[in-house]
């Protein structure tokens, strides 16, 4: 079984939203089995983790025993669909799987009262499928595939909430940005078709020979990745998209955004890794990138009112420190001494901010989602004194805003000091950024803690009390994680992050599967 | 040289259709128009996929029927199978996009994009 590992992580949760409008009915039920199938691919994908950390490339082959078999003719190119899995691919399938857990166990009561909920259940696993395939896949045609999964069903539950405007608006507005970033991507792939005869990400890096063609083709995957992990100049529709979309689902979301950030570094990485002379200036490209996605995402974010359009715009402005880091590392690739120094690190720091952070603002974007569900409004004036009627959110809130923050105990305090110290070896501004970034970002929550738990209690919340079960088991666990993954970074640092850090430097293993070289 | 303008004509029509699309999508105020133009797009890139992969004098992929002067000179199946796949891929994305342009009539009741902008800031 474990060889079908994989597929599995795929065929479960598409099974699982297959069947999930057959409990129309049954509201409860489809909610609880979300959580089961969802449940079940968090244990496979730490299975597939461990298998992959100790094991190596994993290559599953579609259709056949193994990778190495050719067609009868013996022309020997890969011609199957396959999944290829290493370390990196694993890290990110943690967190998709992770979260989607978490987001089904806070749906079951935050979207009670809403209709269609079979249907929901059914596009929050189908949006795991889109995040786990593009992630594990080893194919760039599949990536596509995987990619408009995750934008359709990621759009329509933006767009779930259908008798508000906005959330119709909220959703087009990620269609159209996904459809036209992924129409490009396709285009891409087009052109490294024409020139290659093949589709895999292995076989394509091995033969690239960088002329023109292919120089526009990095350009287009670059820039359709980056407007979809909501990057600046392209980050418009993110605030919009993860306003809209029931609290529930926005873990997932996140991730699908950080799926988009993972192709991004494949692409870079992988695809492109034997190119020596250009990477540096695409490394640069990417941590200028992310200085200014940083500071434009935190300087928008301290005007907002909305309390969860405000934490929208710190997930654009986190997305700036993951780019830097891993954009720091791209700049040293092929100077072994420095990279050696602090591109390793310097990479480390930015793939454990994406798991970081996707666990601190869920949290946060929860806790704003509980204090929409116990007063009903997101205006951050309207709200006051809520600190003494829902003490779990409120402690929930201090642990996010304090990790966001990059405060010692917790967990951002340990990817942001990576960040921090390796980029200062490259170029000291750049450091000089994203700390300013970081105590704005500490500001601008003081300003939410202050008006929406402190304060005077206010008549209209006298009976205001603490949300429903499930939402704050999600928020415990989130929390738990946040402290855990701050008090021992080295356990998460040396069991996934480095692993996963060597998998995007080692690019040549991930060239050299099978036996078709 | 006649020959030569013939064989790039698909690409100089995927050409024109981005530019077309992209300009669309850019300047149409009308939200049916900016799906339009991401469909006019959408027909670019599988016409590029398509004439990437003709190959004059080839034949279609298909070995049991296929004659023996066909040996060696068999096209590949991939780029058909990739833009029906992105056709079948297109259609579900034009659907969810027009149901949320009906959507958003019905609650704004226009479809000018300049002026469907509660969510600002």
């Amino acid at each position: 079984m474990i060889e079908h590992l994989p597929a599995l992580m795929i065929a479960v949760p598409l099974f699982g939203a297959f069947t999930a409008p057959l409990f129309k009915k049954h509201y409860k039920g489809v909610s609880i089995w979300a959580i089961i199938i969802t449940g079940i691919t968090v244990i496979l994908s730490l299975l597939l983790a461990k298998e992959v950390v100790t094991g190596g490339i994993m290559v599953y082959v579609f259709g056949a025993d193994k990778p190495t078999l050719v067609l009868p003719s013996g022309y020997s190119v890969p011609i199957r669909i396959m999944f290829e899995v290493d370390a990196m691919s694993a890290f990110m399938a943690i967190s998709a799987t992770l979260m989607s857990f978490i987001g089904a166990l806070y749906s079951s009561s935050h979207v009670e009262g809403e209709t269609g909920l079979e249907k929901y259940y059914a596009l929050l696993m189908l949006l795991e499928v889109g995040i786990l395939g593009m992630v594990l896949t080893g194919d760039l045609f599949n990536l596509f595939v995987f990619l408009e999964i995750a934008g359709i069903a990621g759009s329509a539950l933006v767009g779930f909430r259908n008798y508000r405007g906005e959330a119709s608006e909220a959703g087009i507005k990620y269609l159209i940005v996904s459809a036209v970033a992924s129409l490009m991507v396709l285009f891409a792939i087009g052109i490294l078709y024409g020139q290659y005869g093949n589709l895999n990400l292995a076989y394509i890096a091995k033969n690239v020979s960088f002329n023109m063609v292919d120089m526009i083709a990095l350009g287009l995957l670059f820039t359709s990745f980056a407007m979809k992990c909501g990057a600046v100049p392209m980050h418009y529709w993110v605030p919009d998209a993860y306003t809209e979309v029931p609290t529930g689902i926005n873990p997932p979301l996140l991730v699908a955004t950080y799926a988009s950030l993972y192709a991004l570094f494949r692409v870079s990485f992988t695809l492109f890794a034997n190119i020596v002379v250009d990477l540096a200036r695409v490394g640069w490209i990417m941590s200028i990138i992310g200085v200014l996605t940083m500071f434009i995402g935190v300087t928008m974010a301290l005007v907002q009112k909305d309390v969860k359009r405000l934490m929208s715009y710190h997930a654009i402005s986190q997305t700036g420190y993951m780019l830097l880091g891993v954009g720091v590392g791209l700049t040293v690739l092929h100077d072994p001494s420095k990279l050696a120094e602090f591109g390793r690190d310097a990479m480390a720091g930015g793939v454990f901010h994406i798991i970081n952070h996707i666990i601190y603002k869920s949290l946060l974007l929860m806790t704003a989602g509980a204090l929409f569900y116990v007063t009903g409004t997101r205006n951050l004036n309207e709200m006051g004194g809520l600190a003494r009627k829902m003490p779990v959110t409120t402690i929930s809130f201090m642990v996010g805003a304090a990790a966001i923050s990059g405060l010692p105990p917790f967990n951002g305090f340990a990817s942001k000091l990576l960040i921090y110290e390796t980029s200062y070896r490259l170029n000291p501004l750049l450091t000089v950024f994203a700390m300013v970034t970081s105590v704005l970002t500490l500001a601008s929550f003081v300003k939410v803690f202050a008006s929406a738990f402190l304060g005077p209690p206010l008549e209209k919340f006298e009976s205001a009390r603490e949300v429903p079960g499930p939402m704050v088991i999600a928020m415990i666990i989130l929390a738990a994680l946040c402290i855990i993954f701050g008090l021992f970074p080295n356990l998460v640092l040396d069991k996934l992050v480095y692993p996963a850090v060597d998998a995007l430097i080692n690019f040549a293993q991930y060239h050299s599967w099978g036996g078709l070289a | 040289m006649n020959g030569s303008v013939f064989v790039n004509f698909p690409f100089i029509v995927v050409a024109v259709l981005l530019a077309l699309g992209f300009y669309t999508i850019g300047f149409k105020r009308n939200l049916i128009k900016v799906v339009i133009g991401i469909e006019i797009l959408e027909g670019a890139v599988n016409m590029f996929i398509v004439a990437l992969g003709y190959v004059k004098g080839g034949y279609a992929p298909i070995y049991t029927q296929a004659p023996p002067e066909a040996a060696g000179k068999m096209v590949l199946p991939t780029p058909q199978a990739l833009t029906l796949t992105s056709i079948v891929i297109g259609v579900a994305v034009t659907a969810l996009m027009l149901a949320f342009a009906v959507n958003i009539y019905k609650h704004y009741g226009t479809l000018d994009v300049t002026k469907i902008r509660r969510l600002r800031g």
